[in-house]
């Protein structure tokens, strides 16, 4: 335990600052893989307990796009599209068949997939570590906002899941699609009944959810190092998050993820051997004291 | 004494010496299976044979004690690993830096593993099957990240090396591989043997009652977190026991004996064998090790082979093996009486 580091840190404003900044980066990267697995939730009522590998493969598909373009727009796009196509395929083909069976043949499913998944990026990109280095748009003089200091990206980062946050949000609550998708989470057979394809909904959502954490994946390939296997830690955490924030709920999502993100980076500056132990805390408490999560409304 | 209250006290005790007869039948089935694993050396000379059995008894506790949870209670733990890896660190720790005897580091790692499993166990039980699931798995990560960062306890990523020193008590001396091995299977079949005990218990039928409907069982006075409570801790019990063998096979702990892993292979083995017979995982413990060793031969792709087979069982058969045999067996059965 080191407190006199954290109280160190929360009187200079540049340790804040930097602190600050890099909570949101990991509380942002969490929040667009915590939202899909809510999201997915929320409709599906299944946990992609393999949703992790979606993180990871955004990664690898942008490290991939850029080392052969070199654009890294055309990274990030390659990194969302070819997640949500993976989406698409994994519910259409191998989870719509155990949507009617308990918990365990999903959770079967998934296992079966995590290791699957990571096996085929060993086999494809290697057991190595790689990384994708900063693009060159990206490698200016950093932005000293009251002495703290903030990478360029780090901004670009935090808006685009900000973004991303706002569009999801925005289009669930105001657009008819976004009406259907919520309608087919209350009460699916109403709505096939209605003449919508609730298959094409349920692959739908589950494309969204890939997506967005493919694009976490292609998002953090700069800045995080790539190995097969990291998209296991990030669902972990991302899972907690959902806890916290209430599963189904996408400002819970969006709350816990920067609650976390946050315990993560101050707790390794007080807390350094303890900081992984700091967030189950965390867990621990919301669970006992709201079982529901903090913007959960079923009962859990 | 009414005629009514004769006849049930009656019945009590014909159903109380029917319980006695079967539970003397199983005690010697249990010390019959005991003769034959321990005469096996004298027939197979094989030292790979006997450590396989020394693997199978170790990974064969822990499964059968998940299935207590998943297929008894319908609680699907996936952090039910973080006990298999607690017995080992704990009963290792405890021999490396205290040189106690075997048997009182034994009995001193179960009470951690006590402890430990009570204090988790009071908070998940409480949740639903998919949150139960992942919260358990949370604390495996929480006990997993334990063990790689407390370094100077543990041995980090290295794990605990250097041996665990195995002093002999009782004229058993655990590192010669012979007396591991017999070791070994009478706390498989002795932990078999309770397990079977706890199953076939009122309390085992508690437990069914729980898993098929827990509102109904509440509403007729069962304390249903009190239930599960305690089957997650005598569950934890005995998975404490596999990962205890495991060390003392392997002579050291690792990290891998708690990763999130092993309880996705124990969910695995369980599905495998068939969650619906008492010696289904034992089954499927059996068959798994045997596949893992075969595969680790030919493939450098464990995990890809491994997830097809998965797969293969989960959306193809959806049914574990001895859930076919038990099917089989009572289809016969009724074949027979509606021949025409």
């Amino acid at each position: 335990m080191d407190l006199d580091a954290l109280t160190g840190c929360l009187a200079s404003s540049a340790c804040l600052v930097t602190q600050t900044t890099s909570g949101f980066i990991i509380g942002m990267l969490l929040f667009l893989v915590a939202v899909g697995l809510t999201l997915i939730f929320g409709v599906l009522k299944v946990v992609n307990f393999s949703h992790g590998a979606f993180y990871m493969f955004g990664a690898y598909f942008a490290m991939t796009a850029y080392q052969f373009s070199g654009s890294f727009a055309l990274a990030m796009l390659c990194g969302a599209a070819g997640t949500a196509i993976l989406g698409l395929i994994f519910e259409r083909v191998f989870m719509s068949r155990v949507y009617g069976a308990d918990v365990l043949m999903q959770l079967l499913v998934c296992y079966a997939f995590v290791l699957i998944f990571d096996d085929v990026v060993r086999m494809i990109w290697g057991p190595e570590f790689k990384s994708m280095g900063m693009p060159a748009a990206f490698q200016v003089v950093p932005l000293f906002i009251a002495g703290g200091v903030v990478p360029p990206y780090y901004l670009l980062l935090i808006g685009v899941a900000l973004a991303a946050a706002m569009i999801l949000g925005l289009g669930l609550a105001r657009t008819r699609i976004g009406k259907v998708i919520r309608a087919a989470a209350h009460n699916p057979g109403m709505v096939s009944a209605l003449g919508i394809n609730t298959g094409l909904i349920y692959g739908g959502v589950f494309a969204l959810g890939g997506m967005l954490a493919g694009l976490a994946g292609a998002l953090a390939a700069p800045v995080r190092s790539l190995t097969p296997g990291m998209g296991f830690s990030v669902l972990i955490e991302s899972f907690i998050v959902t806890v916290i924030g209430g599963m189904g709920s996408i400002l819970g999502a969006l709350i816990g993820a920067l609650l976390i993100g946050m315990i993560r980076s101050f707790g390794s500056l007080g807390f350094p051997l303890f900081t992984e132990g700091l967030m189950y805390l965390f867990m621990v408490i919301v669970l006992v004291s709201r079982p529901t999560g903090l913007f959960g409304k079923e009962v859990a | 004494m009414t005629e009514l209250q004769a006849e049930q006290g009656a019945q009590a005790l014909e159903v109380s010496h029917e319980a006695k007869t079967r539970r003397n039948r199983d005690a010697l089935i249990a010390l019959a299976v005991f003769v034959l694993l321990a005469l096996l050396p004298a027939v197979f000379s094989s030292k790979l044979l006997l450590d396989f059995v020394i693997r199978c008894a170790a990974y064969g506790l822990f499964a059968t004690s998940l299935n207590l949870l998943v297929g008894y209670t319908g609680l699907i733990s996936f952090g039910h690993g973080m006990f298999f890896g607690l017995g080992a660190y704990g009963f290792g720790l405890m021999m490396q830096k205290t040189g106690v005897p075997v048997p009182v580091a034994f009995v001193a790692t179960l009470a951690i593993t006590f402890v430990v499993a009570l204090v988790i166990g009071a908070i998940c039980v409480r949740l639903k099957e998919i949150y139960f699931a992942f919260v358990t798995l949370a604390f495996q990560m929480l006990i997993h990240s334990t063990i790689l960062s407390w370094v100077s306890l543990t041995g980090g990523d290295q794990g605990l090396r250097g041996g665990i020193p195995r002093p002999p008590f009782l004229g058993i001396d655990l590192s010669n591989q012979l007396h591991l091995y017999v070791a070994s299977c009478a706390l498989l079949v002795i932990g078999l043997f309770l397990m079977h005990r706890i199953a076939q218990s009122p309390f085992g039928y508690t437990l069914r009652m729980i898993r098929d409907n827990a509102t109904r069982a509440s509403f007729i006075g069962i304390d249903v977190w009190r239930a599960k409570l305690t089957i997650f801790v005598l569950a934890a019990l005995f998975a404490s026991t596999g990962g205890i063998i495991m060390a003392l096979f392997v002579s050291g702990a690792y990290p891998e004996f708690a990763y999130w892993t092993i309880s996705g292979e124990g969910i695995f083995i369980n599905m495998l064998g068939g969650v619906t017979t008492f010696l289904g995982p034992m089954v499927g413990t059996v068959l798994l090790l045997i596949l893992n060793d075969t595969v680790t031969r030919l493939t450098d792709y464990h995990g890809l082979v491994l997830g097809i087979v998965i797969l293969f069982f989960a959306i193809g058969l959806r049914k574990g093996l001895m859930d076919f045999v038990v099917e089989w067996y009572a289809q016969r059965r009724n074949g027979d009486g509606e021949r025409r």
